[in-house]
């Protein structure tokens, strides 16, 4: 088993994980091109309450060093399931640059 | 004495979960479930059972959260029937190829509409190929006995599959038989603690069931099938260790008067051991005939198939089921089987108790006589009304 970037190659089938396990495509497969909207965080409002990282189906959603939401966008899709769930609103979803 | 209970196939199925010590059984409690995991949802509440009972609103959430359990290493447990089996077809491959053990029982019940809780073995049969071990069974005692035998097939890391116990409704779910009960102390020496090898866990973190690309896809199906080729030899030695321990026979198939039969009847689960009794009438009257019972319909058992039918000159193939526009699956599954064979003989495909009409033992005679005055067809309807 070898690493090109991200990918991980699988040399021969008895390398394979089973279950299916740690394939490691959610970290190559970068997946924040897909997006059309781009949710920003207002810290100022933002309580650190953790809800937006629980409701987050992609795992996009990290801590900052002050315990604030931020978002990666690496990963990001855009949903906005996170500026739907915040409950003091401190997310808002901003169209991207076409 | 060993400890006897009369119980009905709902509750024979739950004590072979009580028996096995699943931990975690999660189900939707409305119709179509049944007394299976009601039972246990009492002994979780009451304590007899120290297992954790997932209340989930859907069929389709009850199978996602036994897979989830599965994974993080528990022995997991769940029932079904019919419309809920339906409901749950997409998590049925998340168990296959998550290569999880999980367990479930499945009471046969017709589909709907129109709304029916009789039997009819579509619902299950219907999702033969999602990977899924499927055993049915002919007994309560079978049912109990099977339950332990299933984890102990599915846990082994050469198969990792999930396993189906099927009974049908009402003939077996809701009929009381006498069911010898297993000791818990020998039950536990022959089913041990599940002990995966990859779990998820917290402390060292995987993903499971990511993306996979064209490049490795096939050879994780062809892991699938190389564990249902294992299971062949798992199964032979998970009935051989439960025959020398507890002194009860199970076989992939089972076999009534096949050795010197001219005519032989391929069926499963009761209307099988109602065909038993067919056979003797039949003897009585000087017809060569025997009966194979096919116990475990995935893997499929090939090699008893082949051996036991391959000496018959008629074989007769009762299904209680429907796949429309083919005909009976049991028979399309035999008469596959033996395509390849020098020896095959023809073969009667008969459609039979749908929707849980009663199959008699005289209904099953008459499936003789009508193979004695006419030439194989693939799809023959016996007893519509006019």
């Amino acid at each position: 088993m070898k690493k090109d970037g991200k990918k991980i190659i699988f040399e021969n089938a008895s390398d394979l994980p089973p279950m299916a396990m740690s394939l490691g495509s959610t970290e190559y497969n970068e997946t924040g091109s897909w997006r059309n909207e781009r949710p920003i965080v207002d810290s100022a409002k933002c309580t650190g309450c953790g809800i937006c990282w629980k409701f987050c189906p992609d795992m996009s959603i990290k801590e900052d060093a002050n315990g604030k939401a931020s978002v990666d966008y690496v990963f990001c899709k855009g949903c906005g399931i996170c500026a739907v769930e915040c409950p003091v609103k401190a997310i808002t979803m901003k169209e991207e640059d076409k | 004495m060993s400890d006897q209970k009369v119980l009905m196939g709902n509750h024979a199925l739950s004590w072979g979960a009580v028996t096995s010590r699943v931990q975690v059984i999660s189900a939707y409690p409305i119709t179509p479930q049944t007394q299976v995991v009601e039972l246990l949802s009492e002994m979780c509440s009451d304590g007899t059972l120290d297992a954790e009972f997932i209340k989930v609103e859907s069929e389709h959430s009850a199978m996602a959260a036994c897979i989830g359990a599965s994974a993080a290493g528990a022995r997991t447990f769940t029932a079904t029937s019919a419309q809920g089996l339906a409901l749950m077809h997409e998590m049925l491959h998340w168990a296959v190829g998550g290569r999880l053990p999980v367990v479930m029982g499945n009471i046969n019940r017709s589909m709907a509409p129109p709304w029916t809780i009789w039997t009819e073995q579509t619902d299950s049969l219907a999702q033969r190929d999602t990977g899924w071990l499927q055993i049915y069974v002919s007994s309560n005692q079978e049912v109990y006995d099977s339950t332990l035998i299933a984890y102990k097939i599915a846990e082994n890391q050469k198969v990792s599959l999930p396993v189906m116990i099927i009974l049908d409704a009402f003939f077996l779910s809701h009929t009381s038989e006498n069911v010898t009960m297993i000791e818990q102390s020998k039950a536990d020496a022959y089913l041990p603690k599940y002990n995966p090898k990859y779990k998820l866990d917290p402390k060292e973190p995987h993903t499971f069931g990511g993306l996979t690309t064209p490049d490795w896809y096939y050879e994780l199906r062809y892991n699938i099938q190389r564990g249902m080729d294992e299971s062949y030899q798992v199964i032979k030695d998970a009935h051989a260790e439960f025959k020398s321990m507890f002194g009860r026979e199970y076989g992939m198939v089972e076999e009534y008067k096949c050795e010197d039969a001219d005519v032989i009847l391929v069926g499963m689960a009761t209307a099988a051991s109602t065909g038993k009794e067919s056979i003797d009438v039949l003897r009585s009257k000087g017809v060569k005939a025997g009966l194979l019972r096919i116990r475990f319909f995935r893997p499929f058992p090939f090699e008893d198939v082949r051996r036991v039918l391959k000496n018959a000159k008629q074989v007769l193939v009762l299904d209680r089921n429907l796949c429309p526009g083919m005909g009976g699956i049991v028979y399309q599954e035999v008469k596959s089987a033996m395509y390849n064979e020098k020896n095959k003989a023809p073969m009667y495909g008969f459609i039979m108790g749908l929707g849980g009409r009663d199959i008699t033992v005289e209904s099953i005679v008459n499936l003789f006589d009508y193979a004695k005055k006419n030439d194989p067809q693939d799809i023959i309807w016996m007893e519509v009304k006019k």
